[in-house]
């Protein structure tokens, strides 16, 4: 009996604390760098997809609401043909961004997603693909990884020694 | 037979109108105060705050699809929620508000409100045997079975203030209490009685009947509409009854320093024990159902029978 | 008008019992029993007698009824039994009852013949039920709480745990 009025006391005295409300439309959340919003495609610092088609982050997703095709260029680069999220599925957990071994799907601070028409949801490579380099700004897979592309063969990435010369005995 | 009628036709409109009113209100009050103590705010965008939502509200629910299940036993599943409203409406009859304001005096107007009372759980049990559905079902056995355990004793717990003012005529009662209302000698017959009255209006803590955790919404699971409207509307009308009830029989009714009319100190005491009311559903949590019936029968009926034996005894000790 | 509503509501009594006779929905039976109860509890109100108007209400009305549909619904009686109360209903089975109560009616008819004026409108209050009750009846109050005494220890014995069946 004592608990019970106990609780009635506590939840009485809620009565001068104030709420925790943001009062949406008028006034915005405070949403921070890592908020797991809309899906962006990035790019590189040099202004290139970040994308290679690797298929991980469609592999990841577990509503399966993310569709792409992979295509190469004639340097050998790999890029989505198309690339298409469906966000009347996606559920925004970021499964997605943790697998792409690019940085180049990431999730931005921002929920404002409303549509009328449901087939609007659907977005293709050129809503999702933005200019800048999201969260990442340094960031260059081409020029990391030791895949060799045109105007970078191997052993040129940054870190990296030059290919070991399986012919040569010498050390 | 004597008239027991006193207020004029034009009386009885405006009772019957402004009960309504402030059952609907309650709606929005309901909702706000619950929303402030969890450190919200409630609804506060239609209109100055919030307060044309029951209005928003009403509209919606009257042209919502008023749907019978085909499956339904169709003449009950209609009468079910007129039920409620008119035993609730009913027992406005013999509230006193104030001094001449008021529907009828009777000389048996708590017996008439138990009975009410009782009649209105027939609202529950039908609507919940009517649905053909078994956790509407469920829903109205555990109201039939609350029901029975509950009216017991709020109809003993009411008795010591019966014995206390020497009448069952609600006015009488009041008049009684001008020398001290009896929440004092008689606070074990006021815990009992608010405990039933809570029990009887089916709302939280014991919301058993409807509750939506375990039986999707209990007894008005296949209610759309207006008729779940009136189900709805019920519900406040009998916290409203319930709280006049309260306020009648513990604490003195419209008595109260004279600087104020009594029709509104009635209406004080009213507010408050609907927020009471209010703040009891939205701090306490949902008992286990055998945990109630235990609570009913081992605890509380024991402790009214207790009250009124040492009220007898003290009033015949007393008396000489 | 007062001796009009003693008449309407000794009607709607008497359809409403003849339709809990008649009803093979047991719940409906069960519901036109109900108002069968309110409209002699009405009809006790007539006679001035408010408190006995407002028991039955609250009494059998509220809290035995709904124990009975409590009952029923736990039943859960369907289509099948509703065939069976069909079948049950044969002109042969209430032939006898028939002829017992239509003695009874015609008994009642001549009472109501032979009676002078119906004593209407005199009011019984609380006190006067507390004293008939406590004053002369005092030994059929007390023989009547005996057998609700003996009734309540009956369900207890029925209702307690089987210590034997639970394991410790």
């Amino acid at each position: 009996m004592l608990s019970q009025l106990r609780s009635l006391w506590l939840v009485l005295k809620h009565t001068f604390t104030p709420a925790d409300t943001v009062q949406y439309p008028e006034q915005k959340p405070a949403l921070f760098p890592r908020y797991r919003g809309r899906i962006v495609l990035t790019r590189d610092p040099d202004g290139q997809e970040r994308c290679v088609a690797c298929n991980l982050c469609a592999a990841a997703c577990p509503v399966d609401c993310i569709a792409l095709q992979k295509g190469e260029d004639e340097t050998g680069r790999w890029y989505p043909e198309f690339f298409r999220i469906n966000f009347s599925r996606c559920i925004l957990c970021g499964l997605c961004e943790e697998a792409c071994p690019t940085y180049a799907i990431q999730l931005t601070p921002d929920f404002e997603m409303c549509e009328y028409d449901r087939r609007n949801l659907v977005y293709e490579k050129e809503h999702l693909l933005i200019r800048g380099t999201g969260k990442y700004p340094d960031y260059n897979f081409y020029r990391i990884a030791g895949k060799s592309i045109g105007g970078k063969d191997k052993g040129e990435a940054e870190n990296e020694g030059k290919p070991i010369d399986i012919k040569s005995l010498l050390p | 037979m004597k008239s027991m009628t006193i207020g004029t036709p034009w009386q009885i409109f405006g009772i019957l109108v402004s009960v309504i009113t402030v059952s609907a209100l309650l709606i929005w009050v309901e909702r706000r105060l619950i929303g402030i103590w969890q450190d919200r705010l409630g609804p506060n965008r239609v209109g100055p705050w919030g307060l044309f939502q029951v209005a928003a509200d009403m509209i919606k629910i009257f042209f919502k699809e008023d749907w019978i299940p085909p499956f339904a036993d169709k003449p009950i599943f209609l009468i079910a929620p007129a039920i409620i409203m008119m035993t609730m409406l009913l027992g406005f009859v013999i509230v006193p508000f104030a001094p001449g304001v008021g529907i009828i005096d009777f000389n048996f107007g708590l017996l008439y409100f138990l009975a009410l009372s009782s009649l209105s759980v027939y609202s529950v049990v039908l609507a919940g045997y009517a649905s053909h559905n078994k956790y509407a079902l469920l829903g109205s056995l555990r109201a039939a079975a609350q029901s029975i355990s509950y009216e017991v004793f709020m109809g003993l717990s009411a008795m010591g203030v019966v014995m206390l003012a020497g009448s069952f005529n609600l006015r009488e009662i009041v008049e009684a209490q001008r020398d001290g209302w009896f929440f004092l000698p008689q606070f074990a017959g006021l815990l009992a009685f608010t405990v039933a009255m809570v029990a009887e209006s089916h709302r939280g803590p014991f919301d058993l009947p409807e509750a939506e955790h375990e039986i999707i919404a209990g007894f008005h699971t296949e209610y759309s509409g207006m008729k779940f409207g009136m189900f709805f509307v019920g519900e406040y009308l009998g916290v409203t009854l319930n709280s006049a009830l309260i306020v009648t029989l513990f604490f003195g009714g419209w008595l109260g320093p004279a600087f104020l009319p009594p029709l509104f100190w009635f209406m004080l005491k009213c507010a408050v024990f609907i927020v009471f009311f209010i703040l009891i559903r939205s701090a306490l949590p949902r008992p286990r159902y055998d945990q109630l019936m235990n609570f009913g029968w081992k605890r509380m009926l024991p402790l009214t029978l207790l009250n009124i034996v040492v009220t007898g005894g003290l009033g015949l000790w007393m008396g000489g | 008008m007062e001796l009009a509503l003693f008449y309407l509501s000794a009607l709607i009594a008497l359809v409403s019992t003849v339709l809990v006779l008649i009803q093979f929905n047991t719940v409906h039976a069960l519901l036109y029993l109900i108002v069968s109860l309110l409209a002699s509890g009405f009809i006790f109100y007539l006679l001035g007698a408010y408190f006995a108007a407002v028991l039955e209400v609250i009494i059998y009305a509220g809290a035995i009824m709904v124990l009975f549909v409590f009952v029923v619904m736990m039943l859960n009686l369907g289509q099948k039994t509703i065939a069976q109360e069909k079948s049950w209903l044969y002109p042969g089975i209430w032939r006898g009852p028939f002829l017992l109560s239509s003695l009874l009616l015609l008994e009642l008819g001549y009472t109501i013949a032979q009676a002078a004026s119906a004593n209407l409108g005199q009011v019984v209050d609380a006190k006067r039920v507390g004293i008939a009750l406590f004053g002369p009846y005092l030994l059929a109050v007390e023989a009547a709480s005996l057998l609700l005494l003996a009734g309540l220890v009956g369900s207890y014995r029925l209702g307690r745990p089987l210590r034997d069946k639970v394991s410790p």
